[in-house]
């Protein structure tokens, strides 16, 4: 199944957040969002997500969803969006109660994605039991619950330190070699991009439009060699003088506004 | 292979001292223990001060009175027929009051049409003392229980209509959008995220509506009845019987404990993943 941005422009109020734009995501490609701070990539993810109507033009869905697949188009949040008042199992379990599996199917696939995410130790645990990394694999798990077609990942590292972003970007690589998922990947930092992505969106500061869709030239399975990790290097440079100015004009829009 | 950084030496050879510690303080701990320990202090103090003849018992009668004066009215009944009375009030009012506000709290929360109307009338109507309509109550209810009953409901439904919306107000907005995004129905979401969210707010709120059920139990049953605390208080005081009337405060002082321990109870039985 592909997701596409047709023609996308959102305001805030009289406030222009994204304009016009437009690309797509193939069925397991791993598209990753970058920009300046403010330029809409969350809102972006939103309405793509279907959780935003857009102000003009929509985000539409080709072909079918994956057989088995319980909710096509999956998000993953910055800030976990656990339920405190659950446990880990009852969390990962939250979308499958108003499906039609009953409750030995619920609890197959709940031990399933439990134990891809190696939280099969702590399914009794609430979430304010874990550590910041440990609640955002619950929210992985969740959301491979779900057999999604298509991942929407809010900078799902941001809130984490840099150890813990490091071993968490591991787990990410492994499970998107595995699945056949498409990922769109939205995130600040450049260095997650050019690891994760196959094709990297750069948006200009706001309102946010597509300034460049750039290929990575390494395949996904081939990044952990050294040369490819000097070209992939070499890209996350060009990338970061590509919207460097703007990021620096919009560090002090906000700091003005 | 990473290489081990060479011995460092430190300083001009003079000896090391210990950083001052510095953060002591402004961290109070809840220390129950010394809390009974001053109670039991005051109550030692007033029956001394009751005994050794300083203070006129008609004023302010000993600590032994007062229990003794609790003991007489349990033997002869009366108390259970005051209690009784009391406590079938607090809870019609409190229950016909808690059902409508939180029915009509939710309906605040989660619809415009009713977040428009009902806060329009509820900041209109919130500030009456509740107690003046119980004459108006009287009039339309009868000389019965019924006024007294309306009273409680109407000051507790205020009070948990507002903590029940601004409860389902403060539940975080990225769980409902996280609920949406996995395409969870509308009962749902109220079910699994709204309520345990709100619930905080609406405990706090039963805190608050039950202090106020019986403020208003004790006003009301002063106004018009013949049994209750309020009534049993009003008459001793009417006779100059202090440690009856004390006895009667002690009784409303332990119920308050007694529902404020419910309460906590519910709270941790509820609330324990906070």
């Amino acid at each position: 199944m592909d997701l596409i941005a047709d023609h996308i422009s959102h305001r805030f109020g009289g406030l222009d957040v994204l304009d016009n734009v437009s690309f797509a995501v193939a069925s397991g490609e791993v598209v990753a969002i970058v920009g300046p701070s403010g330029c809409g990539k969350s809102t972006l993810l939103s309405i793509l997500g279907g959780l935003l109507q857009p102000s003009e033009g929509q985000a539409q869905l080709r072909g079918a969803p994956p057989a088995g697949s319980l909710n096509p188009l999956t998000f993953v949040f910055q800030d976990f969006a656990l339920l405190p008042w659950c446990t880990v199992e009852a969390n990962v379990e939250f979308p499958l109660a108003h499906t039609a599996l009953d409750a030995a199917a619920r609890k197959a696939v709940v031990d399933d994605a439990l134990r891809r995410t190696g939280l099969s130790d702590f399914r009794s645990a609430y979430p304010k039991q874990l550590s910041g990394g440990m609640r955002q694999r619950v929210g992985i798990a969740r959301a491979l619950a779900v057999r999604p077609a298509i991942l929407l990942m809010d900078e799902p590292l941001s809130a984490l330190d840099s150890q813990t972003r490091e071993l968490l970007m591991e787990d990410f690589i492994r499970l998107l070699a595995a699945g056949a998922m498409g990922v769109v990947y939205v995130t600040h930092n450049l260095e997650e991009a050019v690891r994760l992505a196959d094709r990297i969106v750069v948006l200009s500061r706001r309102p946010g439009r597509v300034r460049e869709i750039v290929e990575i030239p390494v395949t996904r399975a081939e990044r952990g060699a050294i040369d490819a990790r000097g070209k992939l290097l070499a890209l996350q440079n060009d990338l970061w003088s590509l919207i460097r100015e703007e990021a620096i004009d919009a560090e002090r829009e906000v700091q003005h506004a | 292979m990473l290489e081990r950084a060479p011995q460092q030496t430190l300083g001009d050879g003079s000896r090391p001292r210990p950083v001052t510690f510095r953060g002591a303080g402004f961290m109070p701990s809840g220390g129950r223990l010394s809390g009974w320990i001053a109670l039991v202090l005051v109550i030692a103090l007033w029956q001394f001060a009751g005994s050794a003849g300083w203070v006129n018992p008609l004023f302010l009668p000993a600590p032994s009175a007062i229990a003794v004066a609790i003991y007489k009215l349990a033997m002869s009944g009366a108390l259970w027929q005051h209690v009784s009375a009391s406590v079938v009030r607090i809870g019609s009012g409190w229950l016909l009051g808690t059902v409508a506000g939180v029915i009509v709290g939710f309906a605040i929360g989660l619809s415009t049409l009713a977040r428009g109307v009902g806060i329009t009338f509820i900041s209109a109507l919130f500030p009456i003392p509740k107690i003046a309509l119980l004459p108006l109550l009287i009039l339309w209810l009868g000389i019965g229980e019924e006024p007294k009953i309306a009273t409680i409901a109407l000051g507790v439904f205020f009070s948990t209509a507002i903590s029940v919306y601004s409860g389902v107000d403060a539940v975080p907005r990225n769980l409902i959008r996280m609920a949406q995004s996995f395409n969870v129905p509308f009962h749902a979401i109220v079910r699994r995220v709204i309520w345990p969210g709100a619930l905080p707010s609406i405990l706090a709120g039963f805190r608050i509506t039950a202090s106020v059920a019986l403020l208003l139990v004790v006003s009301a049953e002063m106004i018009g009845a013949q049994f209750g605390i309020g009534a049993f208080v009003l008459q001793a005081g009417n006779l100059m019987q202090t440690d009856q009337l004390l006895a009667g405060v002690v009784i409303l002082s332990l119920f308050g404990l007694a529902v404020g321990k419910a309460i906590n109870v519910l709270e941790a039985k509820l609330l324990h993943w906070r």
